[in-house]
């Protein structure tokens, strides 16, 4: 008898908690930021594609499904350090081993442009503007330098220019100042 | 226990964590009166000087100008104007070293003066019937910025809306040799008074706090005169210590506030401005003379005359040295700024700027070059000197780390740069260098982040755009193909229904009469046989049409000659249909008539594809000249007087050659067979290769004939 009641007793609470368990579970469920969304959100959105997927979210996608997380060169080796620490792998050296040091944007040499619009139609940002038949011209600010204009065009008039440096972006680098000796 | 407004009116000073007591050197320039500089030869006037953009441009080159003119206009809120200093011409608008520790070139004004100082027309303003909204334009149009060194636009700091308790005017000026702000408070104190009074009229402090460090006696003594008259205007002296000339340092020393991880000092109901600003704000409401001008602070052994400047903004530091007697050292570093925080200058053509109180060209022995970096021994000095608690070693070492995440638990951001840490150094180590290159790399990381945002927005919104067009093209074509159907049904539906019927039934007739009908199979022999023949005199034109340059000709040809076949096949199987009850049509004519469609539009599409086959011929004749496309663009230069055309050939010529490259693998047909290809899916380009083609060929028998 004893025995049964106790068995009762256990039974009746491992219901009733379960029972508030699972409620709290659906009620006071926390939205977390799903992988993708935190990975995509560490790539640096460059759209270029050299990762080998169409865009930053496809490869974000593709590396919580496992892929590797060294295959973004405008990223370089600070972001494949952050996501190792997200993914908990190890960071590796830079798959393509062509690491991006210099920040580059396009620039089309605007007399030669025919003004076909093709590169128009590659930027996956929209940074390029002009007509049909009109001079084209990248705006400097939303280039991300993807690279992806530089084939299609047919005369071959975009560059990937360095993006100068201005006294905002300067690194204080001292050494790289030419000190001139005053005589 | 006394309030805080109690303890600030008994005078009570209080004390911040840490600080230096560098060697002050001030005697050498504090003593003397302010010279005022003849005119230097050249002003270099940087389009921005402050911190925020530079305003739009309002002058060109050539242009006279007065002194005072605004050279540039503020058009947003971040921007304040520069003037012409004196009146003159401007005569290069051009990149030139900037004064700042990267010595990258920034757009700069070169104006020469005409030594006329012909002024502009100018307008004071009455500063106690003016409104709030008139002062503000009026400092910001004067260009005023924050002349401590800084340099924040001023207009901002003193049109804050939040309630402001204290204003204070910081007259501190703690780092050596500097002695700009102690001079001016010696010679134009009423003058001060007055900018203060202004700043008061905006911002309704409960009181103003002059600070003056307690070396400057003559200054304080002077400030003490000009104030007697304002009861809320309290002058506070207080202990020489580097650096308490810091805004967050005097708010300490004399609020005994701090002002929080982030914020800033307005949020705690404070707003300090330098006094050099007090005065410019006097000067552009008062006189209204905007901020042309500014007391340097010139320093150091190697010069003669050590003394205070009234320069103008613009001249160059050179000119600068030299009217002060400069006899440089072999190695001679000269340096913008004092010697905690200054930076050495890389070029002595780079201006002053509104921020600049000091140039110092020190001797080797009086401040020597820096020394080997040893090894950090964890003394901690660097952390009892830091006014700003906070712990310089571990800021190196995360620094040298470039652990981002940790330097900011340390709270790198609230480091105010002021070098303390490294001048009690035993290690000699230049750790503020490192801070500022980590700042430099978090800056650039946020920066960075920032665009990676805005570059996924734009191309989420492109693959919206797209996929938008994308429906409503489809939504488009199904709406017109309904509009089409119901454009048929309702117009001759009923005829073509009637019609299939009736030809279905002659059918029926012809098959049912069997006598008088041929057999079914020699109809179709029939057909055969005049499928037959329309081929054949396709290919015997194709043949005829293929003799300057057989690929691309035939390819265009084969392409008629398909519809012209599918055109015969259509008339045939029509004139087959009909042939027992009517006889007019002849097999010959139903071929002949295909012939002379594609003959009438075969004339345009063979020019084209000729011109195409001479252009391409002279090409590569071209490349087998000279390897090179060079030739060709430059005959295309020489023969064609229209550059716009010449511009179009070479483009063309371009992307030939572009492609020509591409398919260098293939052996020449292909490539012309390839290229022709091109030219017939792209007519509009095809028409301009021929067009090109046509005026080279015309300019070429002009030439030969004449």
């Amino acid at each position: 008898m004893t025995l049964l009641t106790a068995l009762i007793a256990l039974g009746s609470l491992a219901l009733i908690f379960g029972a508030v368990l699972g409620y709290a579970a659906i009620r006071f469920k926390v939205e977390s930021d799903p992988l993708v969304e935190q990975i995509d959100d560490i790539l640096p959105q460059t759209q270029c594609g050299q990762c080998g997927y169409p865009g930053c979210r496809p490869y974000a996608e593709a590396i919580a499904n496992g892929d590797d997380i060294n295959k973004c060169p405008p990223g370089g080796e600070a972001t494949i350090r952050k996501l190792a620490d997200l993914m908990g792998v190890d960071a590796k050296p830079l798959d393509a081993a062509q690491t991006e040091a210099v920040k580059r944007v396009a620039y089309i040499r605007e007399d030669e442009c025919i003004g076909c619009t093709k590169c128009i139609q590659a930027c996956p940002v929209d940074a390029i503007v002009g007509a049909s038949k009109l001079m084209h011209t990248v705006l400097v600010d939303e280039c991300t330098g993807c690279d992806l204009c530089v084939e299609p065009c047919p005369v071959d008039c975009i560059d990937m220019v360095p993006l100068s440096a201005t006294p905002e972006r300067w690194k204080w680098d001292l050494t790289a100042i030419p000190v001139k000796v005053v005589e | 226990m006394p309030s805080l407004f109690q303890q600030i009116q008994a005078g009570v000073i209080w004390d911040f964590h840490g600080g230096v007591h560098p060697p002050p050197r001030k005697q050498q320039t504090s003593q003397k009166p302010v010279a005022v500089m003849p005119l230097p030869d050249r002003l270099y006037i940087p389009l921005r000087q402050h911190i925020g953009v530079a305003g739009q441009l309002l002058v060109k080159p050539g242009d006279q100008v007065l002194k005072g003119q605004p050279l540039t206009a503020a058009d947003n809120s971040m921007a304040v104007p520069v003037h012409a200093p004196t009146s003159g011409i401007v005569r290069a608008i051009m990149p030139h070293t900037s004064p700042h520790p990267s010595a990258l070139p920034e757009l700069t004004l070169l104006l020469e003066p005409d030594g006329l100082e012909q002024w502009r027309p100018r307008e004071p303003l009455n500063f106690a019937t003016s409104d709030k909204m008139t002062l503000l334009n009026r400092i910001q149009d004067s260009g005023i910025a924050g002349m401590g060194g800084a340099g924040f636009p001023t207009h901002l700091k003193s049109g804050v809306t939040q309630p402001v308790d204290y204003l204070i005017i910081n007259a501190v000026e703690c780092e050596p040799y500097i002695s700009a702000d102690d001079l001016l408070m010696q010679e134009a104190a009423t003058t001060i008074v007055k900018g203060i009074d202004i700043l008061c009229r905006l911002l309704n402090p409960k009181a103003v706090l002059i600070g003056i460090e307690d070396d400057k006696p003559i200054a304080a003594a002077a400030m003490m005169a000009a104030c007697n008259q304002r009861e809320n205007y309290l002058v506070r002296t207080v202990p020489t210590k580097y650096p308490s000339g810091g805004e967050k340092q005097l708010i300490q020393l004399l609020t005994n506030k701090e002002v929080p991880n982030g914020r800033r000092p307005v949020d705690i109901g404070i707003v300090m401005q330098n006094v050099g600003t007090a005065f410019a704000i006097a000067q552009a409401v008062l006189d209204d003379q905007p901020l042309l001008s500014r007391i340097v602070t010139v320093a150091g052994d190697t010069l003669s005359q050590p003394q205070n400047v009234l320069a103008l903004l613009g001249t160059p530091v050179s000119a600068l040295l030299d009217f002060c007697g400069f006899q440089p050292e072999s190695s001679q570093r000269v340096i913008m700024g004092g010697p905690m925080m200054g930076f050495a200058l890389a070029d002595l053509s780079v201006p002053v700027v509104k921020t600049t109180n000091c140039i110092l060209a020190p001797s080797a022995q009086e401040l020597p070059a820096d020394t080997k970096e040893m090894p950090c021994i964890r003394c901690s000095s660097c952390a009892d000197a830091c006014p700003a608690s906070l712990l310089p070693q571990q800021l190196l070492w995360y620094s040298k780390a470039k652990d981002t995440n940790k330097l900011a638990e340390y709270n790198l951001a609230d480091c105010i740069e002021c070098g303390a840490c490294a001048y009690v150094c035993p290690s000699e180590i230049p750790l503020v260098q490192y801070y500022r290159v980590a700042k430099a790399e978090i800056r650039e990381q946020q920066r960075e982040a920032l665009k990676a945002e805005q570059a996924k927005a734009r191309f989420e919104a492109r693959n919206a755009r797209l996929e938008r067009e994308k429906q409503q093209r489809a939504e488009r074509n199904q709406q017109l193909a309904a509009a089409r159907q119901q454009q048929q049904l309702a117009s001759g539906a009923s005829d073509a229904v009637a019609d299939a019927l009736a030809r279905i039934k002659a059918r029926q007739a012809q098959q049912t009469d069997g006598a008088a009908g041929p057999d079914k199979a020699v109809i179709q022999a029939e057909r055969e046989q005049k499928k037959q023949q329309a081929r054949e005199y396709q290919q015997q034109k194709a043949a005829a049409n293929t003799e300057p340059a057989a690929q691309p000709a035939s390819d265009a040809d084969s392409k008629a000659a398909a519809v012209a076949a599918a055109v015969a096949r259509a008339k045939a199987k029509k004139a087959a249909d009909s042939v027992k009850t009517d006889d007019a049509i002849s097999p010959a004519t139903a071929t002949d008539k295909p012939a002379a469609d594609s003959s009438t539009t075969d004339p345009r599409q063979a020019a084209i594809a000729a011109a195409i086959a001479r252009a391409k011929a002279k090409k590569a004749g071209a490349t087998e000249v000279a390897t090179s496309p060079a030739p060709e663009i430059s005959t295309a230069d020489t023969s064609t007087t229209d550059p716009r055309k010449a511009a179009v050939a070479a483009a063309l010529a371009r992307a030939k050659a572009k492609k020509a490259a591409g398919h260098a693998t293939s052996p020449e047909p292909a490539t012309d067979a390839a290229a022709a290809e091109q030219a017939i899916e792209d007519p509009r380009k095809a028409a301009i290769a021929a067009a090109i083609a046509r005026a080279k060929a015309k300019k070429q028998a002009d030439s030969e004939n004449s």
